[in-house]
């Protein structure tokens, strides 16, 4: 092809004829992933504080007994919540648009870094490996249910406390967030040519539908997800510290 | 009568700039009406291509205030009142003159595409819910608006190695055929440049046509390219089993 562009030759960062508030949303997805990235971080070095009877923190779950890892336990237990969110097809949006800046957004110039590669060089080669995250996050599912089953005891008793809703809420969520996969869309059924060639494969083109229909809000999930995850977390680590006290609905 | 002010690219390869134009505003008029005007009354070697001016023909894209449009189909009670409306050739194509540029690279690309190719010996039928998903691709008008946001062709200037939005929807359209049999994963990988394409999803918010180029077409596209080319447990099993990319 011919040089391109009149204009590109005349790009820099942020160069744009774009009139609206471009920087906005990059901005506000910086600044929520780093307060909830941020807060994570945090609760996971902590430690402590993690657990409230039969309440437990998402962010613990599930409880490993490591006697050789002198560290917080959520810095092994998070990796492949972590591996799934960061090679997530959403979640590289997100930061490549927020962090790497590139781009930044729509039409809007970029910085001048030499040749692009995109996801083709390592490590961002390695997002190929998403459905892998996929499958330690859907196995992670039975912990975190299994949570939300424990939360509705108290000494032997079933009831409903605020906290038993709190952490339906995470798990409930987190598993909208994890059917909703873009991998597990493909998985499901999306692979397929054709829907109505054999039985099988028209059982899959009605799971491929709903997890289609999920998928157009991913993007939702990923975030209400995190939030909840995060709340979750500091709800039990204000009951396990005593300042507040967990109210009991039933 | 109101008045619209303009800045209009008035140019071409050697260079040029925004020149200011005044156009009486009528209700329900779009940017391709404003540019008629004032080429029918101030500026008759003014360069715009447009064919159906009903959004259809994908021939009027430009950039309206920075944003890849067509301007038979932005509406000028849609932008803001009181500002000049800056009018500019698409940035990532070469310019040929003033509104007009140069997007046969397009077609070069288009032509490297494994085409259409039936299964042999097929029975000629397939339900609706098999292409579904296909007919959201056929909509697609090729006004390259897509192709102009797309930062890896706009701002990095990687067409030697990537094929673009709109290309990657063509062939999601028929390596989802139900009829088809050939296997262009392979293609994807190293003609298309898949991997370049690193889902910031500009493409889906310009596309006129509502097409979700990125969730619908490409990210499906990866995750078969992941099938053939990434995927160690699948390589085994194709290892052991004998079977083939693809299947
Ligand atoms: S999603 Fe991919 S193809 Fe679409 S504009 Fe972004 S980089 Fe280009
Ligand atoms: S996919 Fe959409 S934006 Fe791209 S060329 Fe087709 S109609 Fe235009
Ligand atoms: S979790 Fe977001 S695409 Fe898989
Ligand atoms: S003139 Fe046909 S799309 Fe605008």
């Amino acid at each position: 092809m011919a040089e391109t562009a009149h204009a590109a030759s005349r790009e820099h960062f942020g160069s744009t004829s774009r009139r609206d508030s471009w920087w906005l949303a990059p901005g506000l997805v910086a600044a929520g992933l780093l307060l909830l990235g941020g807060y994570a971080t945090w609760a996971a070095l902590q430690g402590t504080h993690f657990e409230f009877g039969r309440y437990l923190s998402p962010l613990y779950s599930p409880k490993i007994a490591a006697p050789w890892w002198p560290l917080s336990p959520a810095l092994l237990i998070l990796i492949p919540p972590l591996l799934f969110r960061s090679t997530c097809y959403y979640y590289r949006k997100a930061y490549y648009r927020a962090f790497f800046l590139d781009p930044v957004a729509c039409a809007v110039g970029e910085l001048n870094r030499g040749k692009y590669t995109g996801e083709t060089g390592f490590p961002f080669v390695l997002q190929n490996l998403h459905r892998f995250a996929f499958y330690l996050a859907f196995l992670w599912l039975f912990f975190l249910w299994h949570d939300v089953w424990d939360a509705f005891w108290f000494d032997g008793r079933f009831g409903v406390g605020l906290g038993t809703l709190v952490i339906l809420a995470s798990t409930g969520t987190l598993t909208l967030y994890t059917f909703s996969c873009h991998s597990f869309r493909h998985l499901v059924g999306g692979k397929l040519d054709c829907f109505s060639c054999t039985a099988a494969a028209r059982g899959r083109h009605g799971a491929w539908l709903g997890v289609s229909a999920l998928n157009e809000h991913h993007m939702g999930f990923a975030w209400i997800s995190l939030v909840s995850v995060c709340f979750a977390d500091f709800y039990v680590r204000l009951l396990s510290m005593g300042v507040f006290h967990d109210v009991r609905l039933l | 009568m109101p008045e619209a002010v303009l800045h209009v690219y008035r140019g071409d390869a050697s260079g040029g700039g925004l020149k200011e134009y005044r156009v009486p505003l009528e209700e329900g008029m779009v940017v391709l009406d404003a540019i008629h005007h004032i080429q029918g009354h101030q500026a008759p070697d003014l360069a715009v291509r447009w064919n159906c001016k009903a959004a259809k023909c994908g021939s009027c894209s430009a950039e309206v205030n920075g944003k890849p449009k067509l301007l038979c189909k932005t509406r000028m009670d849609a932008l803001p009142p009181g500002q000049p409306v800056v009018v500019q050739p698409l940035k990532a194509f070469p310019i040929v003159k003033d509104l007009v540029t140069d997007v046969q690279w397009n077609y070069e690309v288009n032509k490297r595409i494994p085409p259409f190719t039936p299964k042999p010996n097929a029975e000629w039928r397939w339900k609706q819910e098999d292409v579904d998903r296909v007919q959201e691709f056929r909509k697609c008008i090729e006004c390259f608006l897509c192709q102009d946001v797309c930062h890896v062709l706009r701002s990095h200037g990687r067409t030697d190695a990537f094929a673009g939005p709109r290309f990657l929807v063509r062939v999601a359209g028929l390596e989802m055929h139900p009829m088809d049999a050939l296997n262009r994963t392979k293609f994807l990988k190293e003609d298309a440049g898949i991997g370049l394409c690193n889902i910031t999803k500009c493409c889906t918010e310009v596309c006129p046509e509502d097409i979700t180029i990125t969730d619908n077409a490409i990210i499906p596209l990866k995750e078969r390219v992941v099938d053939d080319h990434y995927d160690p447990v699948r390589m085994l099993v194709r290892l052991v089993t004998g079977k083939k990319k693809g299947e």
